[in-house]
């Protein structure tokens, strides 16, 4: 064995921490991305009509696929479980959840009626392609829908009609709002970081005590205490009323809204730009920005040509931190944001929790995954070329 | 619990841990309803007088309406849940999804006054999977500051911006909303599903909800929702007629309820299909809608008992607030779950679209 190779007994110690990130990280974002392409619910309540589909050409109204239909919802009612598959089909097709439920109906009255005798619904060949698509397993039509697409009955992909269309949107301003939180977070931070480096050891503790209070409080309460402060009958509008800043009607709207997720998201994600920015300035020898003074250079020279290209490793990882923890931004956005300020991470809440479209949900998450991704790998990379390095 | 340990171990101790399974399943329920002031009721007339007879103690969890968390136990296998309180629209719904154990009427205690269950519930309050409770109402309320003159008392008035200024506080579900819109907008109360049927209706009733979309503040939950108008944060708001009620006369809020073609709705007790409880469960249901706790019940919210024997036991005072005093329900409208069954998924899905954009 290579003496400078780890022995087996120190693999052993890591053992459990990499069975813990398998298990509680990368199997289920695994999962994930499996579930955004392949949504087997259909196929498992429908798996004649499944089979029967598969060595469709596509053509007419398949006579074959009717009996296995007839079979599948037969099944389904047995097993009660009509009403999840008439969900599931409405979803891909709006008004498939009353066909289904007729024909089911009248199935158990009549086993033998054939389904076009039922409704004439199953007489229309675009059903029979929609089914054909929407019983197989392996789909990406999960992806496409997070990207405002949709699948036509004959294949063709359209834009989603514009009344429900705002994925697009809401991944350019979840990454907007991300841009402009790192940029204030940036403004904030930069002063607060140098001061806490050039400061005496007494002031530097109380600085980074203050920088570290929010990390001790629950985001629950920070949020509300935030409610508090800026509502309508909140803190801020109550004393600017007072001092005669404002009138009655002239409140200011700073919460429930765009400006309440920023104001907040900006409070809590501070900590993660100032320290690694303060980590960076305080390992910095100050010979140079002496040196700099003492060869004649203003202070400001001194700043902008010296001091700033040194701090840049600091504002860039900050900056790559609190933009990045900014796109999955969650909670926050749900307690303040009110209509406008809504992420995408809420929506990708509101089909887990609410909706119960999985596969959407893990589409748009693969979708985020895939940004966060792109910039942890560029991001770095850009800020070197771009001399961000010293 | 047991703990098993080997006396003799060389490389590891290996200590297994048997949980004795959940505690023999008769002496605990977990039963999830929708928070605040309505849960509150619910264990002071309901819960705690079935510990006290029985010695069964309940959980209490919170949701928020819809079967989207039952779903989800369900499939993932892990049901904790023994009984749902929901509303007929999910009743129907995950009854025929086989979520709900069926219910036996026969089995319901007859009420106080010798009536057999099956004439003492209103009609439709016994449904094959559940147990009507209540009647409650989607409301609009207004805080009474917020209109030092005239005050607003019509569905008309909530999309007046002009006469009636402030912001409005709308539900993150399209129920009962869309409805007001259209009749807000001209549509009798009798017209409203079938106008809202047709994709021209549902434009309509969206048009009419852009008008006072800019000055929306959107609440999730009835805690919200009260939080909301006490706070002044909007003016007037589309709410439950119950949390008001308890806003007003247990918190002294300067909240009105406005009456103008409420859209009243029902609650159900659902036993929740494979719970280990089973027996237990429904033990608590025929209980907790016997014709007592039900009355006791409009004690500390103001909705009304499904059960006619409960009305004689009601106090004057708390009847007038209930959405089944005559004079509330001159032209109230019944939900339609059926209709929401199945025309929800669509309109849901266009709503909270409507909402992020």
């Amino acid at each position: 064995m290579n003496a400078a190779s780890p022995s087996r007994a120190g693999w052993a110690l890591v053992l459990p921490l990499v069975a813990f990130i398998a298990i509680a990280f990368l199997a289920p974002i695994a999962t994930m991305l499996l579930r955004s392409v392949h949504d087997p619910e259909i196929t498992d309540l429908m798996p004649r009509t499944r089979q029967a589909l598969a060595r469709w050409d596509g053509i007419g109204v398949p006579q074959m696929a009717a009996e296995a239909v007839t079979a599948d919802l037969q099944e389904a009612s047995a097993t009660n479980q009509i009403g999840r598959l008439a969900q599931r089909l409405n979803r891909e097709q709006n008004g498939l959840r009353r066909l289904i439920d007729v024909t089911a109906r009248e199935l158990e009255q009549n086993p033998d009626t054939q389904l076009a005798r039922i409704d004439p619904g199953w007489s229309d060949p675009d059903l029979w392609r929609i089914l054909a698509r929407v019983t197989s397993p392996w789909t990406g039509r999960h992806l496409l829908n997070a990207l405002d697409v949709t699948v036509t009955a004959d294949g063709a992909l359209v834009r989603q009609e514009e009344v429900r269309r705002l994925y697009v949107d809401l991944f350019l301003r979840t990454a907007w709002v991300a841009a402009l939180v790192t940029l204030i977070c940036a403004l904030l931070g930069y002063p607060y970081a140098y001061a806490m480096a050039a400061s005496g050891p007494s002031l530097r503790t109380l600085l980074l005590f203050l920088v570290l209070l929010p990390f001790w409080t629950s985001l629950l309460v920070r949020a509300t205490a935030w409610i508090v402060l800026l509502q309508r009958r909140g803190v801020i509008n109550e004393g600017l009323l007072a001092m005669g800043l404002i009138s009655e009607t002239g409140r200011l709207d700073l919460i429930y809204n765009m400006t309440g997720t920023i104001i907040v998201m900006v409070h809590v994600l501070l900590p993660f730009f100032v320290l690694p920015l303060y980590s960076v300035m305080a390992g910095l020898p100050t010979s140079y920005v002496r040196a700099s003074a003492s060869l004649g250079a203003h202070p400001l020279r001194t700043f902008a040509r010296v001091y700033l290209p040194l701090t840049y490793p600091g504002v860039a990882a900050g900056g790559l931190l609190v933009f990045i923890l900014s796109l999955g931004y969650y909670v926050t956005p749900a307690l303040v944001g009110g209509r406008t300020g809504q992420l995408i991470s809420n929506q990708i809440a509101f089909h887990m929790q609410r909706s119960l479209n999985w596969g959407l949900a893990a589409a748009l998450g693969t979708l985020l995954l895939l940004a966060v991704l792109l910039l942890a790998l560029t991001l770095p990379r850009l800020a070197e070329r771009g001399g961000l390095r010293a | 619990m047991v703990i098993a340990c080997p006396k003799v171990s060389s490389a590891a101790v290996l200590c297994l841990l048997i949980a004795s399974g959940p505690a023999s399943a008769a002496d605990a329920l977990t039963i999830a309803s929708f928070g605040g002031q309505y849960t509150a009721s619910q264990s002071k007339s309901q819960y705690d007088p079935f510990t006290a007879r029985t010695g069964v103690t309940i959980k209490s969890v919170d949701y928020n309406g819809g079967l989207a968390e039952l779903t989800a136990q369900v499939r993932s296998g892990t049901v904790n849940w023994d009984i749902v309180d929901v509303e007929l629209q999910d009743l129907d719904r995950g009854c025929a999804d086989g979520l709900f154990e069926k219910v036996d009427p026969a089995q319901l205690p007859a009420g106080s006054d010798g009536v057999p269950a099956i004439k003492d519930f209103v009609a439709g309050s016994l449904h094959e999977c559940g147990v009507g409770t209540v009647i409650w109402s989607n409301v609009l309320a207004f805080s009474d500051p917020a209109f030092p003159d005239a005050k607003p008392s019509r569905v008309e008035d909530f999309f007046d911006l002009e006469r009636f200024p402030g912001r409005r506080g709308l539900p993150k579900r399209p129920h009962a909303i869309l409805e007001w819109a259209l009749m807000a907008d001209g549509v009798t109360p009798s017209e409203v599903y079938r106008v809202l049927a047709t994709p021209e209706g549902l434009d309509r009733a969206f048009a009419k909800l852009d008008t006072i979309k800019d000055h929306a503040v959107f609440w999730e939950t009835g805690a919200q929702m009260i939080q909301l108008l006490a706070d002044g944060e909007v003016a007037l708001s589309a709410a439950y007629n119950g949390r008001v009620q308890s806003a007003i006369s247990d918190d002294a809020k300067p909240l009105k309820i406005i009456w103008d073609r409420q859209i009243w709705n029902a609650d159900y007790y659902a036993v929740v299909a494979g719970t280990q409880a089973k027996n237990t469960a429904f033990d608590f249901v025929r209980f907790a809608t016997g014709t007592v706790p039900l009355a006791e019940q409009t004690k500390y919210i103001a909705y009304g008992p499904v059960r006619g024997s409960s009305q004689p036991l009601i106090a004057p005072v708390i009847a007038a607030t209930l959405p089944t005093a005559p004079a509330n329900f001159s032209n109230a409208l019944a939900f339609d779950a059926a209709w929401w069954t199945t025309h929800g998924d669509a309109i849901n899905e266009r709503y909270a679209a409507w909402l992020v954009q």
